[in-house]
């Protein structure tokens, strides 16, 4: 297609805690808050990968709706009156992190991303010192079949990032969810151990996505497993080759 | 000024918590100045006293010993800190809570016992079922994150506390520091 032919996104007006935006129809409240210098916590997002509102960290309030809306999967509209830090949203974030650390066994001081984990990160930036809610404890399993990686359910906090850049990027799709709620499991093809997954092309991509330490090399003793930031550039190189 | 009285404990941890407390070092003897040090596994007293104004708990409850410790602690104390990541979220201690109690002893005193294998029923208090947070068991003032906190972190809460001043600790420590 020429690209002249194509349809020039229009600018759109907005206000971000009171303060007026304007940006590209096509942009989500996250990216336009973050072109403003405006915080909303996040963990599931990552760019270059298809958002999915998944963690629900980027919830915030917009005037007029009857329900908090995640910004990541948000597209903005003109006259949007948006709030991201409300004393309810405060008090959210806080709660769904305290969900995901209650929800499985994250032992940061043996984990091998000690240190390089968003989500410790993120909890000492929200300000969070304890967990409030009764943890649950679960038998999880580690998965060591692989060569070169590993995985412990464990620390899992099902964001997704493996499977969406399993799928989206290295276009293998041997990652998947299986399961509801707090049993939902990352599987690799038809869960099976990932050793014996015929899909995998041991890239890694989804051991340098992972957030925590779930998905990590063998061999990293704890705090020793380090990610590279490698999608903005797959991301761009592939969009100047369209 | 009389000085203020300060008691620490020792829960199921690895005493590093202790440890690093130590590592303030010379800062050490300016809080000698401050504080009487009225129970601590690091002094002799033999029961823990009345009227401690600030106890530096360390470790996870995990035995009925554990237990009784935390209740008389918390009776007897005005401000409560959870010290470390064992007190704050039971950490490596609660790595054993997804086997079951029986599955843990008989992991410890029967499969890798070479000798005498039994099971301890006297003098070794029994475990709980859980490892767990002391907040999960009494109140909790202050909490104090990291594995270990660092000696500084530990400072800050010491001498915020003796200030008269609630610590803001997530600008010092994090979980697994």
């Amino acid at each position: 297609m020429n690209p002249s032919a194509q349809k020039v996104p229009s600018v759109k007006t907005l206000q971000i805690n009171g303060k007026d935006v304007s940006a590209r129809e096509d942009q989500t409240l996250l990216d336009v808050a973050r072109e403003n210098g405006v915080f909303i916590p996040t963990l599931c997002n990552l760019d270059g990968l298809t958002p999915i509102g998944a963690c629900r960290l980027c919830l915030v309030e917009v005037k007029g709706a009857r329900r908090l809306l995640p910004a990541c999967i948000t597209q903005i509209q003109d006259n949007m009156e948006v709030f991201t830090e409300t004393e309810t949203l405060v008090k959210y974030r806080k709660m769904i992190l305290e969900l995901l650390f209650a929800e499985r066994n994250h032992v940061c001081s043996v984990c091998v991303s000690n240190g390089h984990c968003e989500l410790q990160a993120m909890a000492q930036k929200l300000g969070l010192d304890h967990i409030r809610y009764p943890y649950l404890y679960p038998k999880l399993a580690v998965d060591a079949s692989h060569d070169r990686f590993a995985v412990d359910h464990n620390r899992c906090i099902l964001c997704q990032r493996c499977v969406r850049v399993c799928d989206e990027i290295e276009g293998a799709h041997t990652w998947d969810v299986q399961g509801r709620g707090t049993a939902s499991l990352v599987i690799t093809d038809l869960n099976q151990p990932w050793g014996t997954s015929e899909s995998c092309t041991s890239c890694g991509k989804c051991v340098q996505v992972c957030p925590t330490g779930t998905l990590f090399e063998k061999g990293r003793a704890s705090g020793e497993m380090t990610k590279r930031e490698f999608l903005p550039y797959l991301t761009l190189m592939r969009e100047e080759r369209v | 000024m009389s000085k203020a009285r300060v008691a620490t404990i020792w829960l199921d941890g690895c005493s590093g918590c202790h440890m690093s407390f130590l590592d303030i070092d010379e800062r050490l003897i300016e809080l000698a100045d401050k504080i009487e040090l009225v129970y601590s596994p690091l002094v002799d007293a033999k029961e823990y006293p009345e009227n401690v104004d600030v106890c530096l708990c360390e470790g996870a409850v995990s035995n009925e010993d554990d237990l009784k410790k935390i209740l008389k602690v918390r009776a007897r104390t005005k401000i409560l800190v959870s010290l470390g990541d064992c007190a704050v979220n039971s950490n490596v201690p609660s790595m054993r809570n997804p086997f079951g109690v029986e599955d843990v002893y008989k992991r410890a005193y029967i499969e890798n016992a070479q000798l005498n294998q039994q099971i301890p029923k006297q003098v070794i208090p029994p475990l709980l079922k859980n490892a767990r947070p002391i907040h999960e068991c009494v109140k909790v003032d202050v909490f104090v994150p990291g594995c270990p906190p660092s000696a500084d972190g530990i400072y800050y809460v010491v001498s915020e506390l003796l200030a008269g001043r609630m610590p803001d600790t997530a600008s010092k420590t994090r979980f697994g520091a």
